[in-house]
């Protein structure tokens, strides 16, 4: 609401303000985990540890682009559960859809 | 859950007609803001559905071992390791570079969402010449991006200079033939629904990063025209900003889950 309140009145800064710094770090965090990724996918061979690693640091990536870029943590509480609550749900039929499909491999057998 | 509908005057014992008059924002967020979330989270769904349908596909195929099937070549018996299906380049045919190539195209978008970023960070400070920069850079990541899964598709179709020889039963006899690269009913790197799978959800994304391009191409326009400067906000730089960071967070998905694990 108070968006709409300051028409036409909003001060011109072409000063970069103090979140500058924290995009930046953020881009080295998400590129350094990438990185990190790459080299565990070399190094390590296909385990059920080497998938956590990657589904582990691929959710600290999104936590990052969610929280940080898109805001989210810094909004309403309302809202981060109202966006957060749902893919909670998500998570739970995309692992019992993996189980689900182990069983039709070992049916297939 | 602390923002309920009150406002910081009303007391809890009497009916609050203020509340119930409209213009109160309980999610402190307004109305375009609150909309483009609730559309990111229906798309997420959407989203999820199809990588839910990989996680099923995926685990009903064994997978590749080494002490089973030997030596790794491409078959379809079995799920094959992405490393060996994504290992090209363009300009340099016959290297072998795994993931090399996905990985640059994760830096583009993840650089692009940067900028996106940053021209969002400019429109709070109304200041039009760096919303333009960077709103023009993001437009330059995405069509890089979207040049890279060009090329992408294209070597993914037209397959490797071998081939792969698969053995069918026709007429009840076995009989033996080479395949190209990948369709939605022939795939020479694994079994037909991996690629099937590959085209429909990097699809499905480079078709959002198309609609993503083209809404920041319309921004970059609007502000070069000065039309939020006369808005007095630059929301509508968030609101795109948010759709193009949805984008690079599903890429974030399928990269892992496509193309690491």
């Amino acid at each position: 609401m108070a968006k709409h309140q300051h028409n036409n009145t909003a001060v011109v800064s072409h000063e970069p303000s103090s979140q500058v710094k924290t995009i930046w770090k953020v881009f080295f965090i998400l590129l350094g985990i990438t990185v990190f990724e790459f080299i565990i996918a070399f190094v390590l061979q296909p385990s059920y540890l080497k998938t956590s690693i990657f589904v582990g640091l691929t959710i600290v990536k999104a936590a990052y682009i969610v929280g940080e870029f898109m805001h989210l943590k810094h909004e309403a509480k309302s809202l981060f559960w109202a966006i957060l609550l749902p893919v909670i749900f998500v998570v739970w039929l995309l692992l019992a859809l993996m189980l689900e499909g182990g069983h039709i491999f070992t049916d297939r057998l | 859950m602390a923002a309920t509908v009150t406002t910081e005057s009303s007391s809890t014992a009497t009916f609050d007609r203020r509340s119930w008059m409209g213009g109160i924002e309980p999610m402190k967020a307004s109305y375009g803001k609150l909309m483009m979330w609730f559309f990111l989270i229906s798309d997420t769904f959407t989203f999820s559905a199809l990588l839910v349908t990989y996680g099923l596909i995926r685990f009903s195929f064994p997978a590749y071992d080494p002490a089973i099937y030997g030596a790794f070549k491409f078959s379809n018996e079995y799920w094959p390791t992405p490393d060996k299906v994504y290992n090209a380049l363009p300009f340099l045919h016959g290297l072998d570079a795994p993931l090399i190539f996905v990985g640059i195209m994760t830096f583009i978008l993840i650089f692009s969402s940067v900028t996106m970023v940053l021209a969002v960070e400019a429109g709070h400070r109304m200041d039009r010449a760096d919303v333009e920069k960077y709103m023009l850079w993001t437009i330059v990541g995405g069509i890089a991006f979207l040049g890279c899964q060009a090329w992408e598709w294209s070597h993914f179709i037209h397959g490797t200079e071998q081939g792969t020889i698969i053995k069918e039963i026709i007429g009840g006899q076995t009989v033996s033939r080479t395949i190209f690269g990948a369709s939605l009913v022939e795939n020479q790197y694994g079994p037909p629904a991996f690629a099937d799978l590959f085209f429909f959800i990097t699809g499905f994304h480079g078709t959002h990063v198309l609609s993503g391009v083209v809404l920041n191409i319309l921004i970059f326009y609007r502000t070069s025209f000065g039309l939020y400067d006369t808005r007095g906000n630059y929301e509508m730089v968030e609101k795109v900003g948010l759709y193009w960071h949805f984008v690079d967070l599903v890429w974030v998905f399928v990269f892992t889950f496509f193309y690491l694990v």
